[in-house]
C-alpha cells in the first residue's frame, strides 16, 4: 500500500512528540502513562503499529466512544431495512439512538422498511420480575403489526444482561409460534471498552442465525459479489452499487446499508466479498472466507486516485470482460473528476485537515482530500484496533500526529498547535471548534450531505469541503471579548 | 458431555457434596470440569487444596475487561485431573453477583473451556435462583441435568420444592430435567422415608441417601475430599456409589412440584410439623 513516504514541512517527530508531551503534562501521572502510548507521531514505513489501542478509556476524560449496544443497532442492525429492530430494555437507549446514523433507506416506512423506533420500554416491574414476558407479547404485536417486517432483532440493552432474562430461549419460542426470523443479540452496552465489542457480537449473531438460511432467487453468476460494512451514510452505497455494477458486477447483497435480511442471509453463495468498513465487519468475511471459501478483498471508494486503485485492484479478482469495463469507467470519469479537481484544488491546496472518526474514515477520505491537495496533519480513531492503525500509518505523512480514543482536551491541543484549516470529526466536537472559528465537517453523517462514496459521492465531497474551509463566515463573526 | 447442575437450599452442603461426588467420578476415570456459580467461591478448594481460587470475575476486575483474561489464569487442575474455574463475584450487599455468572460462563464458552474431551461438567450453584443470573447453568445448551441437594429438614424441603418450580418453568421451554433429590443426612426422624416421598411427589427419585459422618469434615479440614482423604472410608464408598448411580442415572423428568398446602400435609404425615391449630394463629402469649 505504502508508495514514497508523505512529508510535510515543519511537521518531525520532535515536533509532534512535543505537542504530545505538552498535551500530557496537564494528567496526573497515572493518567499521562495510560495515555501515552495511545499518541504518538506517526511512522508510515514501519509494520508495527505507533499507538497502543482497543483499550478501556482513561476515567475523568471526555472519550467520544459508544456502547456494544450502539455499535450493534446503531451499525451493524439498525440500516436492516426489512426488520423490526427492538431495543429491549428502558426507552431511552432506544429512543436516542432512533435515526441518528442517517443510515438511508428505500421503502415505504412501516410497510417495507422499519426505520422505527421499537421498545420494550422497561418499567421497574420488568426489572423485578423479568423482561421476558413482556417481550414474547412485544415480538408477537410487532409481527402483527407489521406483517411484512422480514424478521425481527432483538437488541439487549444493560438491564437485560444483569436481570439475566434469557432472550435466546424467549426468541426461539417466539420465532417458531411466529414462523418468523428471530434474532436475539446480546450486546448490552457495558460489555467490552465501545461499541467495537457490539460490531463483534453482531457478527457472530449473523454467523449463528443469519448466514445461509436463504438462497438467492436468481441464479448465480461468476460476478456475483457482496458489499459488506457499508452502511449507506447519506447514500454511499447507492453510489458505489451503481459503479459496481457499471463495471459488469452483480451486487447481489449489501451489508447492512439499506440491506434485506434474505439477501444477507444468502451471501454465502457470492463470488467475492467486498469490504468496506474493515472494523465492523472483517469477523463476518473472515468466517465467510473460512466456511463458504469466499475470498474478500478491501477497497476505497474516496476520491478519483484511490477509487482507479480499487477498481483496478477488483478488476483482478475476474476475466478480461470485468478488467475492460473497468478501464473503459476510469476513462470515461476521469475527464469528468478531473474538472472537479481544477474547479476546487485552486482553492484547497495547501490547506490542512484534521480527522477523528469511526471504523475507516480516518484512513479512507485521506487520499480525497489529497486528490483536492489538501494534506492531512493527524488522524484518529475512537475505537479502532492495532490492524486498523496498520492500514492508517502508510496513508498519512511522516510524524503526522496519531491519536487513538483521544480525550476532548488531548484532541483541542493538538489542533492548536498543528493549525488544520479543517476538522473533520463527530457531533460532540463540532460545536467546540466551530466555537475557536475552525471549518468544521461532521463526518460520521457526512454533515447532513453526501453521499460522498464512489465518482458521484466526490463530486459533492469537493463542494463541501469547499464550502466549509473557504466559507467566509468566520471571518465575519467578530468576538464579543 | 454431561452438564450437571447442583442447587439445594443455601448451606445444606451443596459444595461439599458436589465435590466429593466429582472426586468419586474421577476415581471412576472420568474427566470432569466444576464450575463454581457462587461468589462464596467455595466450590473447588477441597479438589485443589487451595483456600480460595483466584475467580473468573477477580480477575476481570483487577485487569478492567474480561476481554484480557487468558482461559489459564482461571482454570486449575486438582485431584484426578478435575478442572476447576469459579466465577466469583461481588460481597453480599453490592454490585451484582448473577451478572458475574454470566460473565464467567460466557467467558468459558468463548474461550474454549468446553473441550470435547470432558466427561462431565458440574456446576454449583448458590442456594436459591434468586434472579436470572443464577438460571444460567440451565439455560439452552448447558445444563440438562439437575441434582437437589436436600435433607429432611422441614426448610430444605421447602427449597428443594421451591427450585422444582424453578426447574419446571425452565423445562416446559427446554431440555433441562430434574433428575434427582440427593439427600446429605441430617439425622433427622424418618428422613430417609421422608425425601424418598418427596422425590415421589416431585415425580423424581432420591437418587441417594447419604449418611452424616464426621469423616467428611476431618477430610474438610484438609481441604480435601473423603475419596482423597481416606479412600477406604465407609463414606468415600458413599460417594463413589453416588458418582456411579449419576453415572448411570437415566430417570430425567419434568418434575411436579408439590403447592404449599401438600406439602405441609406430607411434612404432617411424617409427624414433622404439628396439624396447625387456626385458634392460637396470631393470638399473644399473655392474651392466651
Amino acid at each position: 500500500m505504502s508508495k514514497s513516504t508523505k512529508k510535510i514541512e515543519g511537521i518531525t517527530k520532535e515536533f509532534t512528540q512535543g505537542v504530545i508531551d505538552k498535551a500530557l503534562e496537564a494528567y496526573p501521572e497515572k493518567g499521562r502513562k495510560k495515555r501515552a502510548p495511545h499518541l504518538a507521531p506517526n511512522t508510515p514505513d514501519s509494520s508495527a503499529t505507533c499507538v497502543k489501542s482497543n483499550r478501556k478509556t482513561v476515567p475523568g476524560v471526555m472519550s467520544a466512544r459508544g456502547c456494544a449496544y450502539a455499535g450493534a443497532k446503531g451499525v451493524v442492525w439498525g440500516p436492516i431495512r426489512d426488520m423490526v429492530h427492538v431495543s429491549h430494555g428502558p426507552v431511552g437507549c432506544g429512543w436516542y439512538s432512533w435515526g441518528t446514523r442517517r443510515n438511508l433507506m428505500t421503502g415505504i416506512n412501516g410497510v417495507t422498511q422499519f426505520g422505527m423506533q421499537f421498545t420494550s420500554d422497561f418499567q421497574e416491574k420488568d426489572i423485578v420480575y423479568g423482561g421476558d414476558k413482556k417481550l414474547k407479547t412485544l415480538l408477537a404485536e410487532a409481527h402483527e403489526l407489521f406483517p411484512l417486517a422480514k424478521g425481527i432483532s432483538v437488541l439487549s440493552e444493560c438491564p437485560v444482561g444483569l436481570i439475566g432474562d434469557d432472550i435466546n430461549s424467549v426468541a426461539k419460542q417466539a420465532a417458531k409460534d411466529l414462523d418468523l426470523p428471530i434474532i436475539p443479540c446480546n450486546c448490552e452496552g457495558f460489555r467490552g471498552v465501545s461499541q467495537s465489542l457490539g460490531h463483534h457480537i453482531s457478527n457472530d449473531t449473523i454467523r449463528d442465525y443469519i448466514i445461509g438460511t436463504r438462497e438467492f432467487a436468481e441464479p448465480s453468476s461468476p460476478y456475483d459479489i457482496s458489499l459488506i460494512g457499508d452502511y449507506n451514510i447519506g447514500g454511499d452505497v447507492w453510489s458505489a452499487k451503481a459503479l459496481l455494477e457499471e463495471i459488469g458486477l452483480n451486487v447481489k447483497s449489501v451489508w447492512t446499508g439499506d440491506g434485506e435480511l434474505e439477501k444477507i442471509a444468502a451471501t454465502h453463495s457470492v463470488k467475492l466479498n467486498l469490504i468496506h468498513c474493515y472494523r465492523s465487519m472483517n469477523y463476518m468475511c473472515k468466517v465467510m472466507e473460512e466456511k463458504y471459501g469466499i475470498p474478500w478483498l478491501e477497497f476505497n471508494f474516496f476520491g478519483p486516485t484511490k477509487i482507479r486503485e480499487s477498481l483496478r485492484q477488483i478488476a483482478e479478482r475476474f476475466d478480461d470482460t470485468i478488467k475492460e469495463n473497468v478501464e473503459r469507467v476510469i476513462a470515461k470519469y476521469d475527464p469528468i473528476m478531473q474538472a472537479i479537481v481544477d474547479e476546487y484544488k485552486p482553492r484547497l491546496d495547501g490547506k490542512k485537515v484534521m480527522l477523528l472518526v469511526g471504523g475507516l474514515r480516518p484512513r479512507h477520505t485521506i487520499g480525497a482530500y489529497e486528490d483536492l491537495g489538501m494534506v492531512c496533519v493527524g488522524s484518529g480513531y475512537e475505537f479502532a484496533h492495532g490492524d486498523d492503525y496498520e492500514r492508517t500509518q502508510p496513508e498519512m505523512p511522516e510524524a503526522t500526529v496519531v491519536y487513538d480514543d483521544p480525550s476532548e482536551f488531548e484532541f483541542e491541543q493538538f489542533v492548536h498547535a498543528m493549525k488544520p484549516d479543517l476538522i473533520g470529526s463527530g457531533i460532540k466536537e463540532k460545536y467546540v471548534f466551530q466555537k475557536m472559528g475552525i471549518p468544521f465537517r461532521q463526518m460520521h453523517s457526512w454533515d447532513y450531505s453526501g453521499p460522498y462514496h464512489g465518482y458521484q459521492g466526490f463530486s459533492i465531497f469537493a463542494r463541501d469541503i469547499d464550502m466549509a474551509v473557504n466559507s467566509p463566515t468566520w471571518k465575519l463573526v467578530k468576538s464579543p471579548f | 458431555m454431561r452438564q450437571i447442575a447442583i442447587y439445594g437450599k443455601g448451606g445444606i452442603g451443596k459444595s461439599t457434596t458436589t465435590q466429593n461426588t466429582v472426586a468419586g467420578l474421577a476415581y471412576l476415570g472420568k474427566k470432569v470440569m466444576i464450575v463454581g456459580c457462587d461468589p462464596k467461591a467455595d466450590s473447588t478448594r477441597l479438589i485443589l487444596h487451595a483456600k480460595a481460587q483466584n475467580t473468573v470475575m477477580d480477575l476481570v476486575r483487577e485487569l478492567g475487561t474480561v476481554e484480557d483474561l487468558e482461559i489459564e489464569d482461571v482454570m486449575k487442575v486438582g485431584y484426578g485431573g478435575i478442572k476447576c474455574v469459579e466465577s466469583g463475584g461481588p460481597e453480599p450487599g453490592v454490585g451484582c453477583a448473577g451478572r458475574g455468572v454470566i460473565t464467567a460462563i460466557n467467558f468459558l464458552e468463548e474461550n474454549g473451556a468446553y473441550t470435547p474431551d470432558l466427561d462431565f461438567v458440574f456446576y454449583d450453584v448458590l442456594g436459591d435462583v434468586v434472579c436470572g443470573g443464577f438460571a444460567m447453568p440451565i439455560r439452552e445448551g448447558k445444563a440438562e441435568e439437575i441434582y437437589i441437594v436436600c435433607s429432611g429438614e422441614m426448610m430444605a424441603m421447602y427449597a428443594a420444592n421451591n427450585i422444582a418450580k424453578g426447574i419446571l418453568k425452565y423445562a416446559s421451554s427446554g431440555k433441562v430435567r430434574l433428575a434427582g433429590l440427593i439427600c446429605n443426612a441430617r439425622k433427622t426422624d424418618k428422613e430417609f422415608e421422608l425425601v424418598s416421598a418427596l422425590a415421589a411427589k416431585l415425580s423424581t427419585q432420591m437418587i441417594h441417601f447419604v449418611p452424616r459422618d464426621n469423616q467428611v469434615q476431618r477430610a474438610e479440614m484438609r481441604r480435601m475430599t473423603v475419596i482423597e482423604y481416606s479412600p477406604e472410608h465407609p463414606q468415600a464408598q458413599e460417594y463413589r456409589n453416588l458418582a456411579e448411580k449419576i453415572l448411570n442415572n437415566k430417570m430425567l423428568v419434568v418434575p411436579t412440584p408439590l403447592e404449599m398446602e401438600e406439602l405441609e400435609d406430607l411434612l404432617m404425615e411424617f409427624g414433622i410439623m404439628e396439624a396447625e391449630d387456626e385458634s392460637i394463629v396470631g393470638v399473644a402469649e399473655k392474651a392466651a
